[in-house]
């Protein structure tokens, strides 16, 4: 078993099952994008155990007993957004959506470390994903804007 | 017209499903498809002796292996799809390659199976023979033509066209001051985030193709499709659903996929579907930008230019499926902003081993753009002048407009810019870039460039206001991160006298719109802007039409305000936007909604039929926009580079974009695909490179060795607008896709020579080729 946003769910039999591919055909979750399969992109950036891993370089059925949380599992619940989706919202931080939910989870691996980060502090944070779209300015922005956001509402 | 919403910053309309992960990209959809992989050629150019598909077909969970003797079109060349009468020498692969495959990654076989791995497993398998032919590479090897791509195409020409406007020959004669120059620009790739994807199921009962594909242009899949397998074509449907990023080269049809999937699925009776890898995309999926320029320019002594003669020689790749339209905007745009009293313009588009090429973001124009700008670099080093003032000498004036150039544009017409102040735009980039910083080693880059926006021939949209009174829109051009559902909202907006929050636009699904073109060549919001405005507007008048009956007044003492229809001047007299759609609709069987308002024994304002002659039910209509030429969009980039000696790497300091298209909709969208722009052009520029080996083998497809940027190579780009409005269109805009990739290699190549003091001719650079130019060998 795996528990993926505190849910148990069933682990694939086939060991070879790319996590990226469990989550994302096995489960549904296609949330977490797949962009290069070779832990370059960050697309499948998902949190194992709170920390930001890629997807595509761990196999599923290494994961037995442990706790994923994917984009699906980041906003508390329907109506409500998560302080950093809220941000790249408001700062205009995604065009086409599909490097964002691994930026989102980096992001939330970031201000867990960091909850003020400086700015080289997000410019590390952020630099191991790949976007071709926005040319990264806004989420820059995005990401102390978010930072902002979570520590107001604490 | 009112102007509530245009040119507001609204937040995107689309983004709360994108940020939950709710998005739906083509490999997102499921529904227990069977799944592809495609057998792709290892080499660049060999003959096809056998191909053996038994043990694919044996291995268990595999559907279906398809070679090119298995499809009853694997004798047909894929359709070339822009013929031009100079394009004597046009060729276009098959679907699969049957007897020679001329670049790496050409598909010869497609494996279906229950899923990928297997499918993955089974193309292992299949045994395919081939015999080596010699290859023709790099570009420069397709011109001396010691072997042929095609056997029948001499010199490996597919095309050759010579234009000329002025007398170059005798204006060169007269110049004071001549120099030629040769200038290499190397192909590159977009790169999407996401990779190629078709999904497709074959609804046998109701004869009855739905296809979900990550295409630029989900109208013209749907008519090919239709014709290759004899269907109507309303029994065809394409959805571009949401797409990781475009930049054109998804626009190319027919992919291989695009037939085979919905073919397998009419085969099968089975969903099947296939998701390309990054490494097949590296080598499937078409690149742009190789070109070799030869340049003669003559000026006066004041840097006046006087003559430009340019040959260039474009890289085709294996097929020209796109026609010639890549040398032909090059050509066309060379000129730039720039007065250039006598211009000659002969390009030869060549065959080589590699991936075809079509359009990508810039599309014929960074290499353009590179020519004029280092020449006049060049021209500004010669005579000791600012780099700005040559520009200024040479730069079209405001009041020279409409400008012709004197050569061909790729919608069929002349190139005729319609507005512009470039002496404007150099003015405020100049001084958004400030003074020199401090330090050693620092560069100015300067780049000004002009783009042939908004191409037709047409798009078209549909607006309905529901009885809710909600409003949707819907347009056949798809969407690969633009904000469309946002701005074109705004645009609907502001006709019906609603907010953009009230209206639901959906892109690129041939169910809900199905004439239109594709998203291409920076045309969605002047094309697809301008429909959806029409289409508004003429539901506007339809709801003062009926609201004018039911409150006695005259139409044109109505306004839409508010999601009312009111009287102006007096507001409280009026009919929600709802009411009117429900009168719009005379019905006998209320079905909730208020709709019990428009049966028959509801008051009715006039006698006659309950819907007068000529008129429509519901409160909606059809509208198109078709642009008499293209709307040419202009902008000035200036930069500081640093670079550091040691290292040779690059450090932006400041980059500053002035940019002109026209009416801005919404300033916020615009800045980001500037912004984006700008970090495609740096990659490119300095980082990316597809590293082709001497036998066409792509050396480096990953993106650990194709070095995209991440955010610590791309700066902060200060953005700067100027609006000009484009005559041609109602709105007044012109496109902006593109303009952030234009200038950048001029730029940053402008840069680096005045940091470094080496001559920069080509793109692209990296710290490594800095290193060459600069330390040449003993």
């Amino acid at each position: 078993m795996i528990r993926v946003n505190g849910a148990d769910r069933p682990l694939p039999e086939d060991p070879r099952i790319l996590l990226s591919d469990h989550l994302r055909h096995g489960l549904g979750l296609t949330g977490t994008h797949v962009g290069c399969e070779h832990g370059v992109c960050g697309c499948c950036t998902v949190l194992l155990g709170g920390r930001p891993v890629r997807a595509c370089l761990l196999l599923a059925v290494q994961l037995d007993g442990q706790e994923v949380t994917t984009i699906e599992g980041l906003a508390p619940d329907a109506a409500t957004l998560h302080p950093i989706q809220q941000a790249f919202h408001e700062c205009h931080a995604l065009q086409c959506g599909f490097c964002t939910p691994g930026f989102l989870l980096a992001v939330k691996g970031l201000l867990d470390d960091h909850p003020d980060p400086t700015k080289s502090e997000i410019q590390e944070g952020i630099s191991g994903n790949l976007c071709r779209c926005t040319g990264y300015a806004n989420i820059r922005r995005a990401v102390r804007r978010a930072a902002d956001l979570s520590r107001g509402a604490r | 017209m009112t102007t509530r919403w245009f040119g507001e910053r609204v937040h995107r309309r689309e983004d709360a499903r994108l940020l939950r992960g709710a998005g739906r990209f083509t490999d997102d959809v499921g529904e227990q498809a069977l799944e592809g992989c495609f057998v792709r050629s290892p080499y660049a150019h060999a003959r096809v002796l056998t191909v053996d598909a038994s043990a694919a077909r044996r291995h268990p969970g595999v559907h279906a292996v398809y070679t090119a003797r298995d499809l009853p079109f694997g004798e047909r060349d894929l359709p070339l799809l822009i013929p031009h009468p100079a394009l004597t020498h046009g060729r276009t692969q098959r679907c699969l390659a049957g007897s020679t495959v001329r670049y790496a990654g050409e598909a010869v076989a497609f494996v279906v199976a229950d899923n990928r791995y297997v499918a993955e497993d089974a193309a292992d398998l299949v045994e395919v023979e081939y015999e080596p032919l010699p290859v023709v590479w790099p570009l420069e090897a397709a011109a001396e033509a010691r072997a042929l791509v095609h056997d029948d195409v001499p010199g490996n020409v597919a095309a050759e066209l010579t234009q000329e406007s002025g007398d170059v020959d005798r204006a060169l004669a007269s110049a004071s001051h001549r120099r030629r120059f040769r200038f290499r620009y190397e192909r590159g790739a977009a790169a999407p985030l996401e990779a190629r994807a078709t999904w497709a199921r074959w609804d046998a009962h109701e004869g009855r193709l739905t296809m979900y594909d990550s295409t630029q242009s989900p109208t013209s899949i749907r008519g090919g499709l239709a014709v290759l397998f004899g269907l109507p074509e309303s029994s065809v449907e394409v959805i571009a659903p949401d797409v990781g990023g475009g930049f054109g080269p998804k626009i190319m049809l027919f992919y291989p996929d695009e037939i085979l999937v919905p073919f397998a699925a009419m085969r099968l009776r089975r969903p099947v579907k296939w998701t390309e890898d990054r490494r097949e995309h590296f080598t499937a999926v078409n690149h742009e930008r190789g070109q070799v320029h030869e340049v003669e320019v003559g000026h006066d002594a004041a840097g006046r230019l006087l003559a430009l003669d340019v040959d260039f020689i474009n890289d085709a790749g294996a097929y020209t499926p796109y026609g010639i339209i890549l040398p032909i905007i090059t050509a066309g745009q060379i000129p730039g902003p720039y007065r250039v009293p006598s211009y000659r313009v002969r390009f030869r588009d060549l065959y080589t081993n590699a991936t075809p090429t079509s359009p990508y973001r810039g599309a014929g124009r960074p290499h353009a753009c590179f020519v004029m700008e280092r020449t006049l670099d060049a021209i500004a080093a010669d005579l000791g002048l600012a780099r700005e003032e040559v520009r200024r000498r040479n730069l079209i004036q405001a009041d020279q407009f409409p400008y012709e150039v004197g050569v061909a544009w790729q919608d069929g017409n002349r190139v005729v810019y319609d507005s512009g102040d470039y002496p404007g735009l150099l003015d405020k980039a100049l001084n958004q870039l400030g003074p020199r910083p401090a330090g050693d080693h620092i560069g100015m880059g300067l780049g000004m460039y002009v783009e042939g926006t908004g191409v037709g021939p047409y798009e078209g949209a549909h607006v309905q206001v529901l009885v809710g009174g909600k409003v949707i829109a819907s347009t056949a051009l798809p969407t690969q991160g633009q904000a469309h559902a946002t701005v074109f909202a705004q645009l609907v907006a502001d006709q019906l006298g609603v907010a953009p929050d009230d209206v639901t636009v959906t892109t690129g699904d041939t169910r809900r719109f199905q004439w239109g073109v594709g998203t291409f060549a920076s045309r969605a919001a002047v094309v697809a802007g301008n429909a959806m405005a029409v289409a508004a507007g003429m539901v506007a008048e339809k709801a003062k039409r009926i609201a004018a009956e039911h409150l006695e007044v005259d139409e044109a003492d109505l306004e839409l305000v508010g999601g009312q229809v009111r009287v102006k001047g007096s507001p409280d007299r009026g009919l929600p936007l709802a009411a009117v759609a429900v009168l719009s609709n005379p019905v006998r069987y209320a079905f909730g909604g208020g709709t019990e308002a428009a049966t028959q024994f509801a008051p009715r304002p006039r006698p006659g039929p309950p819907l007068p002659a000529g008129e429509q039910p519901g409160l909606e209509a059809t509208g198109y926009f078709s642009p008499t030429g293209s709307a040419w969009a202009s902008g000035c980039h200036a930069a500081w580079v640093r670079v550091d000696p040691r290292t040779l790497r690059l450090e932006i300091l400041r980059y500053v974009v002035v940019h002109d298209c026209g009416r801005v909709i919404n300033p916020t969208v615009l800045e980001g695909q500037i912004q984006g722009g700008v970090a495609q052009g740096i990659g490119g520029a300095f980082y990316e490179r597809l590293a082709y080996d001497a036998e066409a083998q792509l050396r480096n497809a990953s993106f650990m060795e194709f070095l995209m940027p991440y955010a610590t190579e791309i700066p902060d780009v200060v953005i700067d607008h100027q609006e000009t409005p484009s005559p041609l269109n109602p709105l007044g805009v012109k496109g902006a896709g593109e303009a952030g990739v234009i200038p950048v290699g001029a730029v940053i190549a402008s840069a680096i020579e005045e940091a470094l003091g080496v001559s920069i001719t080509e793109m692209p650079l990296s710290p490594l080729r800095l290193f060459e130019l600069t330390r040449p060998p003993a």
